[in-house]
């Protein structure tokens, strides 16, 4: 692909005039989680929980799509937004956030080489422990939890896929070139 | 896919101190984050500050969803009444379903007057209503369940006031910033509501169920006298609500008192009123003045 193309072109456009933002490259993945976890400001108002934890899904798909690119630290200042939103109790994401992170980069160390089937796999554990935990440490642990969780656990791993793909193309928009002049 | 370089710094010195500095960070992002979960939980109130600044930053987001959200489900409505008998249908069910709760308020107002005039001189005045507000999001993915509000301490809202819709009580206010609030919705697992049932004096608690039901539970345990269909509404103790606002209609009946659904369900819920506090000087005195009406 690359070959054929020429070297005026490469997987993001054409090169001539044409260079990366680093403001893009650096923002967008922050930023992108950072608005996932204002998803509770968004008009579904819900009697029950119900919609995926979309802050922690677009981590974890920036983690595993693009491994390498937040640094492992990233839990403690993103978990502390999404903390802020939430209404969890206060340094519920900073904590389970961080120790994710730290949890898939051993995941990481176990098997190098990854599929699609594989990452959906670990994803769905995060997925699964992550509500069950949050549900944990909300005090909700008595009553009748996997009625009340189920839906919304179903809903989360189903839905990771299409975060993956959101993921990716915020990905190549990351890496695309802006016309620059001289 | 092939796993990343950037796990084997090789002989860089700088590269491997910075990997090294990378793992003790997030090692200490999680320790902070625990102990900050651990004051958090022991003292919930402790970062209200900080929410309350961060939803008053965010609240613009909301305002725009809220009128989106009022919009589609306008559309969505009238397309579900096109499809199910005309959208007049749509329309009389829900006067009528208002209609049923107003006549149950109105049965509890006559039961809540003939106590009055039974101590006499007893004078109640009209409740003036603190603000009108839209309800601008929830808390959809957590299992607490709070609502944000789109006003604050600047129109006069304070933590422990009580919302309701036309349709009936939707919770009370728990933390307030200055352009928005926090609302502590009744089915969350920690809102207890003292309620008694619309005709009669049978006193319970609205406990909520995180699920989008209530768990009734009576006071004077016994023979459970508790009906499908029976309407309750808030008792007036405690001081914070007061007397005859709708909460919940049960839907089965259980050993020990029933599940009930909430009668204002708050993703209807176009625009809210606050209510003030019924009787703060009986809430200062039955909770100290140290306790904060939150939590």
């Amino acid at each position: 692909m690359e070959y054929r193309l020429g070297s005026r072109h490469s997987g993001q456009g054409s090169q001539i005039n044409r260079a990366h933002s680093p403001l893009v490259a650096l923002v967008v993945p922050w930023a992108s989680i950072v608005l996932a976890s204002l998803f509770p400001l968004l008009p579904l108002i819900a009697s029950m929980p119900i919609s995926p934890p979309m802050g922690f899904m677009m981590l974890l798909a920036w983690r595993l799509v693009r491994p390498g690119l937040l640094p492992i630290w990233a839990g403690f200042p993103l978990g502390l937004i999404d903390d802020l939103f939430s209404g969890q109790p206060f340094g519920c994401a900073i904590l389970v956030w961080s120790l994710t992170l730290i949890a898939l980069d051993v995941i990481e160390t176990r098997f190098p080489w990854r599929g699609f089937l594989q990452d959906w796999l670990v994803a769905s554990a995060a997925i699964a422990s992550y509500i069950l935990v949050c549900a944990f440490i909300a005090g909700s642990w008595n009553i009748g939890l996997p009625t009340i969780l189920a839906p919304q656990l179903v809903l989360s791993i189903l839905f990771y896929p299409l975060i993956g793909r959101l993921v990716a193309f915020l990905d190549r928009l990351r890496l695309r070139r802006f016309r620059t002049i001289g | 896919m092939a796993p990343p370089k950037s796990r084997n710094p090789g002989y860089s010195r700088k590269a491997q101190f910075s990997l090294f500095t990378g793992y003790v960070a997030a090692g200490l992002g999680a320790l902070v984050g625990g102990l900050v979960l651990i004051v958090a939980l022991v003292n919930p109130g402790a970062f209200s500050g900080t929410r309350g600044l961060a939803s008053d930053v965010a609240r613009p987001i909301g305002e725009i969803g809220a009128e989106g959200r009022v919009g589609a489900q306008g559309l969505f409505g009238a397309i579900a009444g096109y499809f199910e008998a005309g959208s007049k249908n749509a329309r009389l069910k829900e006067e009528n379903e208002i209609a049923r709760v107003r006549l149950a308020e109105a049965q509890a107002v006559k039961a809540e007057n003939a106590r009055l005039k039974a101590l006499l001189g007893l004078q109640e005045d009209e409740v003036k209503p603190v603000t009108v507000a839209r309800l601008i999001g929830s808390t959809s993915a957590s299992t607490r369940r709070f609502a944000f509000l789109s006003v604050g301490r600047a129109q006069g809202v304070h933590p422990g006031m009580p919302v309701r819709s036309p349709h009936g009580l939707v919770g009370r206010v728990l933390e307030a910033g200055t352009h928005s609030a926090r609302v502590l919705l009744l089915t969350d697992s920690e809102s207890l509501v003292p309620v008694r049932r619309a005709q009669d004096d049978v006193v319970a608690f609205a406990e909520g169920r995180a699920d989008g039901t209530l768990r009734l539970r009576l006071v004077n345990l016994g023979i459970n006298p508790m009906k499908r269909g029976d309407v309750f509404v808030t008792s007036g103790a405690g001081g914070l609500y007061r007397p005859g606002i709708a909460v919940a209609i049960v839907d089965k009946v259980t050993r020990d008192g029933g599940i009930a659904r909430v009668l204002s369900d708050p993703a209807a819920t176009d625009f809210v009123v606050v209510d003030p506090i019924w009787q703060p000087k009986a809430r200062e005195i039955v909770n100290g003045p140290r306790e904060p009406l939150a939590e």
